[in-house]
């Protein structure tokens, strides 16, 4: 006999999540399917929804929505859908997320050295906002290659922002090995691990070490490794430490913030009744006139059924796999849906590394019900909504909308599905 | 002639591959005083573009015995004074159930009468070396292939000239030859492809014929030996197993100009099509990039063959006195990577009477710099506080330089962990090529692996601060980030798409590189009219409102300044109202 839901969820992503919220919301039965680690992990943590349109920078996003072309998954869901995905985001993450104040976009200092737009930002990373006038240190770590603090500063200097910044580089009060990567200092950080040199704790150590530098500084900013399990607490030392506020610079994978928006996100769902299970590919669905009835995901060889009467696909784009490729052909793999692209491989890109590449808005095309669509603009299966990453049509990068879209879809989507359900 | 120098030399030997290194190498051992000069980096043309496999000679013991003949005896000699450049993989020469028997016995001949080692091995002695062949095998062939590092071989010998009093000039491009700038009694050109472009400087014919080949690189090692076809000559007959890569090779097209060809998407295809009837895995393997070379092939005027397979393989020195009456220039054309000491050593011979010099080559002898110690490597295990295999790899890379290199009391962090190359090897590398990353790229491998520059393109180049500027450095990644795109776009589907996804998601996304306001002309951002955050009481009422009710904005409990701005956009709280009713 099969599990039997009302709504399953195909995906584990900030989208996934929020469809499965989103359905939840609607008093049916939930499900959430994952089958790797979300590419979370991989994300700044920040929530951009759209930091650049008709290549110019959007300090109000909400303004230039309405705008955009055709096929774009914010048209297709429309404005105040946008709108009420991030009121259930910020309900889901509570107070450690900022931005839904105003309207406007915040600028926040990029690990690269320079800024970008971004709608809703970790409270840890609040203090280090671009449009801010007060004085900032930035803070490096010799055995961190990933973040220069110097070079940083000088960077955004260069970038024009309305303070003063400084870059230190200085040594980590606890040395680990070569390959170590933010996650290693978070831990020494959570769990006030014994300093190298000296009788205290690395927090203390820290302390102490910035102290000397902050020269008129009235904030610090310091790479995305401020704790794991208890980053208010970190944060919360080194700031009464210091006497000055203290922000994180989001980082490359792995990526702390994103993994903290992702555990926040799970509990939220564990609140919301959401079932979720992870580990398991989908492999195998039961079409049944032009609705799809079952899916089986592979347990150790084993067919695992799923029956639903509505169902998300929220599997990611190319960096997630719910989007793949050939050499010959680009293509959707769980049930797969049609996914527009060009013949030609040679086609699939431009010559430039950032230039205006066709791969960049790869995925499935959806009507206005997020329902996928074929290659003559006909539903799918009736019962099958799209949302984040694996559709087409935007390019998250370039845009910056990869966590607006994936809200935004993932709410239009789960709600549709719940309240069909 | 001109470059950036202005001193006197005896000999000026123009291009910084494998030959002209070689060359500036033997001339400076011999007491000549040498000057190089490279319009780019050391390896910038055909030697930093090869497949980089050790020929035992094994793959021309039919066509070509003599070129087979050199390459088993230089290969030989690179086995010992270039160790740590050398990996002995060994080579098969694999043959088919479809494939001519009367070929397979020739090459056998031929590699015997080469006096190339040749073992025959059954199908199943085949498979036993290497499990991912196809069971079409019929039998194979065993040479003394190997893989060599063209950018390490390279700069030990440009080292190794300096020591001895040279001088390397790169980035010098030769622009003229007749405006003294750099005074030399003789100049070599060993520009191989370009050798046309320099010869036209001095107003001679050189008749090259560049043909290009495409190389294919896998992101992991399917055969840990070098595998042939063997067959009559073909393209897409060799993979050469290189340090965490395999590399698809290749085909053979002539071209008109060897900075300026087509690189074309069916040579790819074929690489893995036809590669995949030898081993099958390749089929759905996954490339990190393809690259081009050009190989300096030369024929005498008036041979006229027409396929360029056919051309041979042997170098030819061409003294432009004896054959074009203009005194003081000889130009090395043709021959391959393989022989390139050989190549030197007959060059230097010629100099070295032109000027009336007596001294006996030893490059033969001599270790680079770099392999004096073979047993130095297994040493380094635990030194340096690197983890064994960071440790394994990075003292490979810089043989009996490890010492001075890694010993450091500061934190020497992984860069580059596809490579495992840490701090103080590229710190080492920007010492000696500066901002040029793409050089410190070739010196070290890093940025060459799966993520092709993705997660360290940024590390690498943030090591040049503070020695260079902001700018400098932005530009300097820019560069690098851009060089390692350009080979991807023949890998660009399955993984290494989704890989290029990722990337361009890191670097535009989280770091927004494509957007940088640093770049604008003009400062472009007007900071005023972005959120400068909640101010001081938002953040107190924001967490005191959802932890009493768990809902913050959806109740309509809605500040003033949202109010302001839903407004300017025209949407927002109207909506609210209807959405259960939707």
């Amino acid at each position: 006999m099969a599990i039997s839901d009302d709504v399953l969820v195909i995906g584990g992503g900030l989208a996934g999540m929020t469809s499965a919220l989103a359905a939840a919301e609607e008093g049916v039965r939930v499900r959430l399917l994952s089958y790797k680690k979300s590419t979370l992990r991989n994300a700044s943590g920040l929530i951009d929804l759209l930091g650049y349109a008709d290549g110019g920078i959007v300090a109000d996003p909400f303004e230039a929505i309405p705008a955009l072309h055709e096929g774009h998954p914010y048209e297709r869901v429309g404005v105040e859908r946008v709108r009420e995905g991030l009121d259930l985001f910020d309900e889901s993450v509570g107070a450690s997320y900022l931005g839904g104040h105003t309207d406007r976009n915040a600028l926040v200092p990029t690990y690269g050295g320079t800024v970008k737009p971004t709608a809703r930002y970790p409270v840890s990373t609040a203090a280090g906002l671009a449009s801010d006038a007060r004085p900032v240190l930035l803070l490096g770590f010799e055995a961190l290659s990933a973040f220069d603090a110097p070079l940083a500063a000088e960077h955004l200097r260069a970038a024009g922002v309305p303070f003063d910044v400084r870059g230190v580089s200085i040594e980590f009060p606890k040395r680990f090995r070569a390959d170590a990567t933010a996650m290693r200092f978070a831990r020494a950080l959570d769990r006030d691990e014994p300093a190298d040199d000296a009788d205290i704790g690395t927090r203390a150590a820290l302390v102490e070490e910035i102290k000397d530098h902050l020269d008129g500084a009235e904030r610090v900013g310091v790479p995305a490794l401020l704790g794991d399990e208890d980053p208010e607490e970190v944060r919360g030392t080194l700031e009464s430490g210091l006497g000055v506020d203290v922000f994180e610079v989001p980082m490359g994978p792995p990526s702390l913030p994103g993994l903290r928006l992702e555990d926040r996100l799970y509990d939220a769902l564990d609140d919301a009744g959401v079932r979720v299970r992870t580990g398991n590919p989908v492999v195998e669905f039961d079409p049944d006139d032009g609705y799809i009835t079952t899916v089986y995901t592979d347990r150790n060889g084993q067919h695992v059924p799923f029956e639903a009467e509505e169902i998300v696909l929220a599997t990611g784009g190319l960096v997630g796999k719910g989007v793949k490729s050939d050499r010959q052909a680009v293509y959707e793999p769980v049930f797969d849906c049609h996914v527009p692209h060009p013949e030609d491989r040679y086609e699939w890109f431009r010559d430039g590394a950032f230039d205006d590449h066709p791969f960049a808005r790869f995925g499935v095309s959806v009507d206005r019900d997020l329902r996928p669509l074929d290659a003559d603009g006909g539903v799918e299966y009736e019962n099958l909504r799209a949302a984040g990453s694996v559709l087409g049509g935007y390019d998250l990068a370039a845009e910056k909308s990869g966590s607006g879209v994936s809200i935004a879809t993932g709410y239009a989507a789960g709600r549709a599905a719940g309240e069909c359900a | 002639m001109s470059s950036r120098t202005g001193t006197d030399t005896d000999v000026v030997v123009i291009g910084g591959g494998s030959t002209g290194c070689g060359i500036a190498r033997d001339l400076a051992m011999r007491g000549v005083d040498v000057t190089l000069v490279e319009k780019g980096n050391l390896t910038h043309g055909t030697t930093g573009r090869m497949h980089g496999l050790l020929h035992s000679g094994g793959r021309y013991a039919v066509s070509d015995q003599q070129s087979a003949r050199e390459c088993i005896e230089e290969t030989r000699i690179l086995e010992d004074i270039a160790s740590h450049c050398v990996e002995k993989t060994g080579g098969l020469f694999v043959q088919l159930d479809e494939d001519d028997d009367a070929y397979y016995e020739e090459k056998l001949q031929g590699c015997r009468d080469c006096d190339i080692p040749a073992e025959e091995l059954t199908a199943e002695q085949a498979h036993e070396i290497e499990p991912y062949l196809t069971s079409d095998v019929k039998r194979a062939i065993k040479v003394p292939d190997g893989a060599i590092d063209p950018f390490r071989l390279c700069v030990a010998n440009a080292a190794d000239a300096e020591r001895h009093g040279g001088r390397v000039e790169t980035h010098a491009p030769v622009t003229d030859l007749l405006v003294e700038e750099i005074r030399a009694e003789y100049v070599v050109n060993a520009t191989g492809a370009w050798a046309g472009r320099v010869g036209e400087m001095a107003g001679l014919d050189i008749e090259v014929r560049p043909s290009k080949g495409v190389m294919t690189v896998m992101n992991v090692r399917q055969v840990d030996t070098v595998v042939n076809r063997c067959k009559p000559k073909g393209d897409a007959d060799i993979i050469v197993p290189h340090e965490t890569t395999c590399i698809l090779g290749t085909t053979d097209v002539e071209v008109d100009d060897p900075d300026e060809y087509p690189e074309e998407q069916w040579e790819v295809d074929l690489m893995i099509d036809e590669l995949s009837a030898l081993v099958p895995i390749l089929e759905d393997a996954r490339t990190i990039r393809s690259y081009w070379g050009v190989r300096p092939l030369y024929e005498p005027p008036d041979t006229g063959t027409t396929d360029p397979t056919d051309i041979t393989r042997q170098f030819f020195l061409l003294d432009h006195a004896e054959r074009d009456d203009v005194g003081g220039m000889t130009s090395i054309v043709g021959g391959k990577f393989t022989t390139y000491r050989l190549m030197a050593e007959r060059i230097t011979d010629h100099v070295c009477e032109q000027l009336g010099i007596d001294r006996e080559c030893t490059t033969a002898d001599e270790p680079l710099p770099g392999s004096e110690d073979a047993g130095v490597l297994d040493d380094y295990m635990d030194a340096y506080g690197l983890r064994s295999p960071i440790a394994k790899r990075s003292t490979k890379r810089l043989g009996s330089k490890a010492d001075e290199v890694l010993e450091t009391d500061d934190p020497n962090p992984v860069l580059c962990t596809c490579e495992a190359v840490t701090r103080a090897e590229l710190r080492d590398a920007i010492d000696h090529s500066g901002t040029d990353l793409n050089a410190a790229r070739i010196r070290t491998r890093a940025s060459m692996g799966n993520c092709q520059g993705g997660f360290c393109c940024h590390r690498m180049a943030y090591e040049l601060s503070p020695e260079y500027d902001e700018r400098a450095v932005r530009e300097s990644l820019d560069e690098l980030y851009q060089e390692r795109w350009k080979g991807q776009r023949h890998a660009l589907w399955g993984e290494q798409l989704s890989q290029a996804m990722l990337n361009h998601a890191l670097h535009a996304t989280t770091m927004n590189r494509d957007r940088d306001p640093a770049n604008d002309e003009e400062p472009g951002i007007e900071y005023g009219a972005f959120d400068a955050g909640p101010g001081p009481d938002a953040e107190a009422d924001r967490s005191a409102t959802a932890a009493a009710d768990g809902r913050v904005r959806s109740d309509g409990g809605v500040s003033d300044d949202e109010k302001d701005s839903s407004e300017n956009g025209g949407t927002g709280k109207q909506e609210e109202s209807t959405r259960g009713d939707q």
